[in-house]
């Protein structure tokens, strides 16, 4: 196609010199052959990434790399841990994104070559790419916290990743006897889900008074606040009195190490021993990002919020959990949207354009209890470098609500589920 | 004459480099809007589908949950991070497709 324009203005313009001019024009890889984009990741950015490459130009040579054949959804993966929802309601496939055009290669990606713009395969193939995208989503730190290490999380299971931990949590939680003590502990800012530990407190809660009703559970914390909190804090007054009890950072809530031998953490002020111990670790950008140099110091990507490309590698985009997306949280919501305004971006700088100011949007609800949710919201956009709150817009659910509207938001939770799952995998 | 040509390729290649991109380029924001908006009208969501839908309907309930005249959960702490000049662009965007 590239060849057949070029003769044909050729002849237009003859050998003038405003023909060479038009040719000395940046005409990056269109002109030779179909640009190539590789995205590792094949979660809620990855997988919606990939196939708004291939919706906004068919053209592209697109290749998702994501090592499983069945991907299982984080959001809504706290009611499968509740008994409420079974994990098959949480997993997807990837048909319809190799449907779609794009190359889906089930393999895990082990490097990145920078300067040479190639991923290398865990079997030891690579991939050349023009420009490649990373949404590797959050690795647990195992150095985080003293004694909690991969061994220790078969025994104090994090469940932050949805697959065998969640149902893992759910046997530990099944098994314990009427009366034991559950405790969460959960991590410093910035990790996967802000909201997340706090909503599990409410349906773990929700499955105790229902099943165990002496039981306790307590939330060890190393912050003093955390997202929708003062709607969180009523509905354990509300619905768990008595059995929901927050220990903040300033309170003692840091856990700094684990004995998985004696299920026991750990703080400043004294050892907490759990019947169940479901151990949130501080969390970082998926390794693969390191190796493409795409982390800074604090283990996360910086990038350019309007391109999603990272300040550090070249080529490189950085999507979802991995990046520091300012005041965006790392949410699926938040991954889904950041993907369709990165591909749109790839598109336009593959075609020489230069991509304009975006907007994004994150929603992410929570269940205080089955039918009662509550939600947060913001609207975001680049200033001074970084994705700021659009000041004015965004916020949490009112606090005082008839009971109608928190079983609105638990049904438009629910329909929200079923349409990211089906925008990115249907 | 010469200049002409000059210019005129330069406008032609860079309509070429841009091909189909610029037409149809979606507005700021609007990309997020199927985060909940199914873009399928196959889904079967009872949440609003905006493809395909009138631009000024669009407009009206945007602009009515940022005011608060129009009662919401959520869209009215959505609609207050767009002026009016993106929400037209949005709608109209939205209202082109199928």
């Amino acid at each position: 196609m590239g060849i057949s324009h070029r003769i044909s203005r050729r002849e237009f313009f003859g050998a003038s010199a405003a023909a060479a001019t038009a040719l000395t024009f940046p005409l990056p890889a269109f002109a030779q052959a179909a640009a190539r984009v590789v995205v590792i990741g094949g979660g809620f950015g990855g997988a919606s990434c990939a196939r708004a490459l291939k919706q906004i130009d068919p053209k592209l040579q697109v290749t998702l790399v994501e090592p499983n054949k069945t991907f299982t959804a984080c959001p809504f993966s706290n009611n499968v841990i509740a008994g409420l929802r079974s994990i098959e309601q949480q997993q997807f496939g990837y048909d319809k994104i190799a449907a779609g055009g794009a190359t889906v290669v089930a393999q895990a990606a082990t490097g990145v070559d920078g300067a040479a713009r190639t991923v290398t395969l865990a079997d030891g193939t690579s991939l050349g790419y023009d420009r490649l995208v990373l949404s590797p989503g959050v690795d647990l730190r195992y150095d985080a916290l003293q004694g909690y290490d991969e061994a220790a999380a078969s025994k104090m299971p994090h469940a932050w990743k949805a697959g065998e931990q969640t149902l893992l949590l759910r046997k530990q939680l099944e098994a314990m006897e009427d009366g034991g003590l559950v405790v969460i502990s959960a991590p410093a800012n910035p990790f996967r889900c802000p909201p997340g530990p706090y909503e599990r407190a409410c349906l773990i809660a929700h499955y105790l008074k229902t099943k165990k009703p002496r039981s306790k559970l307590i939330i060890l914390d190393a912050k003093d606040t955390f997202s929708k909190q003062r709607l969180f804090q009523n509905a354990w007054k509300e619905f768990y009195p008595g059995m929901v009890e927050w220990v903040s950072l300033s309170q003692g809530g840091k856990v700094n190490a684990v004995d998985p031998a004696t299920n026991t953490l750990i703080t400043d002020f004294g050892n907490h021993t759990a019947q169940v111990a479901n151990v949130i670790p501080p969390q970082r950008a998926g390794r693969i990002a390191t190796s493409a140099g795409a982390t800074d110091n604090t283990g996360w990507c910086a990038i350019d919020p309007v391109t999603f490309e990272s300040k550090s590698a070249p080529n490189i985009h950085v999507i979802g959990d991995a990046c520091l997306a300012g005041a965006m949280p790392k949410s699926a919501f938040s991954a889904n949207a950041q993907a369709k305004v990165c591909a749109a971006a790839i598109a336009t700088l593959l075609s020489g354009g230069t991509p304009a100011s975006p907007k994004l949007i994150n929603t992410c609800y929570s269940l205080a209890a089955p039918g009662y949710g509550i939600s947060v919201a913001g609207v975001y956009q680049p200033k001074n470098g970084v994705l700021a709150d659009v000041e004015g817009a965004g916020g949490v659910s009112p606090a005082d609500v008839p009971r109608e509207f928190r079983a609105r938001e638990a049904d438009y939770a629910q329909s929200w589920f079923t349409t990211i799952t089906a925008e990115v995998f249907g | 004459m010469k200049a002409l040509c000059v210019a005129t390729a330069v406008t032609m290649a860079m309509a070429w480099s841009t091909p189909l991109l610029a037409a149809s380029e979606p507005p700021p924001g609007v990309a997020s809007c199927s985060g909940c908006h199914s873009s399928n009208a196959a889904a079967g969501s009872p949440v609003t589908r905006l493809y395909g839908r009138d631009a000024n309907e669009i407009v009206t309930a945007m602009t009515g949950f940022r005011d608060g005249s129009i009662p919401a959960t959520v869209m009215n702490r959505i609609a207050k991070g767009f002026s009016d000049d993106e929400v037209r662009a949005i709608a109209a965007w939205l209202a082109a497709q199928k």
